[in-house]
């Protein structure tokens, strides 16, 4: 192989995520006003796949959690949205979840495989039912209305969300913390007996990655203008975080971004033009992932750019 | 003072005694076996020295200092490496990158990354994986992947090796290159204790055996003198 070929291959990723991320960031500049909505709102599941990528992958740690800290960042916008400035109330949301979700996974990371799962699941019905209890008993109402913002700025934030998730998988990939992750979720007890401080490790990067779902909320609940405890704490928000995530591949991080960007168009198209069918349509397309691309769609493609490869090296 | 030392160390599994009341002392430079028959508590004694149990009752100290009950994790700081009786190697990650976890998280003192991987090729090398070094840890042999535990072990800068079965499931040729391999380990002054069923190993690289039967101990002293103790006889062979 020549070296030439190495060089470009390896800038190919980088580059490629430079260009679109440009494209992103002039975005509103030339955007439709619809254009703008959907792609803030493909960037939120974006966001969503992308973080729950980020401890679940390489751990090996299935949590569905997701929706809990999302909806912990609705709760922040729809109670502070209307004193504070929206970036402000996003950190927040992100804190919050944070917070949350440290003394969660101080609790219940030493669960593993199916009962982690079902514990994460069980949070988000947990924290559902207990805020409804207090919204009703407390006051008095059952949903909350949230300070309208306009559509720029919510793009803007949710952007800026996004490439802070972006650099932060960048950096724990690249870094001993990232072998770290990937060496708990090959073996975890080896990983201990050769010092990894492994409770710490999953719990630090389970609340960092609660930080972008939680602002993720934050952002996205200043659209929705109404918001109550089964909006919020839709467990469906965990499932798409997840689907997303396998569906592109959760082998490297342009995975989850891939799954999540074709799956959020998928619904709306779909949404749009075959309402009745829609659910049926995404539930075959799931299926046939599943079964023929294990790996995702990012295993497909690196299948077939290694073939590529493997042709020219065969040409030449 | 003796580099390990365990003093009533007992450990029960609901109402089974796994290690029961046992006192062992490894003095710095041996090569300790620890022998018995199976559920004898062997592997039992060696969780509870590397943190990954804690006993009930008894004290084990480490160079002076109490580590019972202390976190794995904090053990391999502190200078006790360990391999697995079933092979436990990161079986995605490459032979260099297990390794290099030894180096980057088993010592107390930080690494830079260049350093780091430096000192992951020399314990590579010095277990002869160097030729395999890309490859993912799962496509080794069982004999390979035995010594990749041992180098990730090493990798840690340990000042005792607890060493788990380290040649069971091996050819004859294999357990050989292991003995040689153990002989090298005490040679860097690193300390040894080995849990092993393949008597010709143990008997030819042990200073001194200490057998453990239903989770007692029943003999402790030379390869000779074990050999030919009637109590350690009986309890292999009946009576």
């Amino acid at each position: 192989m020549k070296p030439g070929n190495v060089n470009l291959r390896k800038l190919w990723g980088p580059g490629l995520t430079f260009v679109v991320l440009a494209l992103l960031a002039a975005f509103p500049l030339y955007a439709s006003a619809y254009g703008l909505i959907l792609v803030t709102d493909i960037l939120m599941f974006v966001i969503l796949a992308l973080s729950w990528a980020l401890f679940s992958a390489p751990t090996g740690y299935v949590s569905l959690a997701p929706a809990a800290f999302f909806g912990v960042g609705i709760y922040t916008s729809a109670i502070l949205g209307k004193q504070l400035p929206l970036p402000l109330v996003v950190f927040l949301g992100g804190l919050i979840s944070f917070c949350l979700a440290l003394l969660v996974g101080a609790l219940t990371l030493r669960l593993r495989g199916i009962y982690f799962a079902m514990f994460t699941f069980g949070l988000v019905e947990l924290i559902k039912h207990f805020w409804l209890w207090y919204e009703i008993r407390f006051t008095g109402t059952r949903g909350r209305f949230v300070v309208v913002v306009d559509q720029k700025t919510i793009y803007i934030i949710m952007f800026v969300t996004f490439v802070l998730l972006l650099g932060t998988t960048y950096l724990i990939r690249r870094s001993r913390w990232g072998l770290a992750l990937r060496s708990v979720g090959e073996c975890e007890e080896a990983a201990a007996h050769i010092g990894v401080n492994v409770n710490i490790l999953k719990t630090i990067t389970f609340a960092i990655s609660a930080i972008f779902m939680g602002a993720a909320g934050s952002v996205i609940a200043t659209r929705w203008t109404y918001v109550d405890p089964y909006i919020a704490f839709n467990p469906l928000y965990s499932f798409m975080a997840v689907l997303m995530a396998i569906f592109g591949g959760i082998s490297n991080p342009y995975g989850p971004i891939l799954g999540a960007v074709i799956f959020a168009y998928l619904e709306e198209i779909l949404l749009t033009r075959f309402p009745y069918y829609y659910m049926l349509i995404f539930g075959v397309v799931l299926i046939i992932t599943v079964l023929y691309l294990p790996e995702g769609l990012i295993g497909l493609v690196m299948k077939l750019r290694k073939r590529m490869a493997g042709g020219q090296d065969a040409l030449a | 003072m003796p580099l390990l030392e365990g003093k009533g160390v007992t450990k029960y599994f609901g109402g089974l005694a796994a290690v029961l009341n046992v006192d062992f002392h490894i003095e710095q430079g041996e090569v300790v076996g620890l022998i018995g028959p199976n559920g004898a508590g062997k592997t039992t004694l060696f969780n509870l020295i590397s943190g990954a149990l804690t006993p009930q009752s008894g004290t084990i100290r480490f160079r002076g200092e109490n580590i019972t009950g202390l976190k794995p994790h904090v053990i391999c700081r502190k200078g006790i490496a360990r391999t697995f009786q079933l092979v436990r190697v990161f079986p995605n990650m490459s032979v260099l990158e297990n390794v290099l976890m030894g180096v980057l998280f088993g010592k107390s003192d930080g690494h830079g990354m260049g350093q780091a991987l430096e000192e992951a090729e020399k314990w590579v090398d010095f277990v002869g994986l160097s030729p395999v070094k890309g490859l993912p840890a799962r496509s080794l042999t069982l004999a390979n992947q035995k010594r990749l535990e041992v180098a990730r072990a090493l990798a840690t800068g340990p000042k005792l090796l607890l060493l788990d079965e380290l040649m069971a499931g091996l050819n004859p040729t294999e357990v050989a290159q292991t003995m040689e391999l153990v002989n090298r380990i005490r040679e860097q002054g690193i300390t040894v204790f080995m849990v092993e069923h393949v008597m010709k190993a143990i008997m030819g690289i042990c200073n001194r055996i200490i057998v453990l039967h239903h989770g007692e101990k029943i003999a402790e002293g030379t390869p000779q003198e074990i050999a030919t103790s009637r109590t350690v006889i009986e309890v292999y062979l009946g009576e």
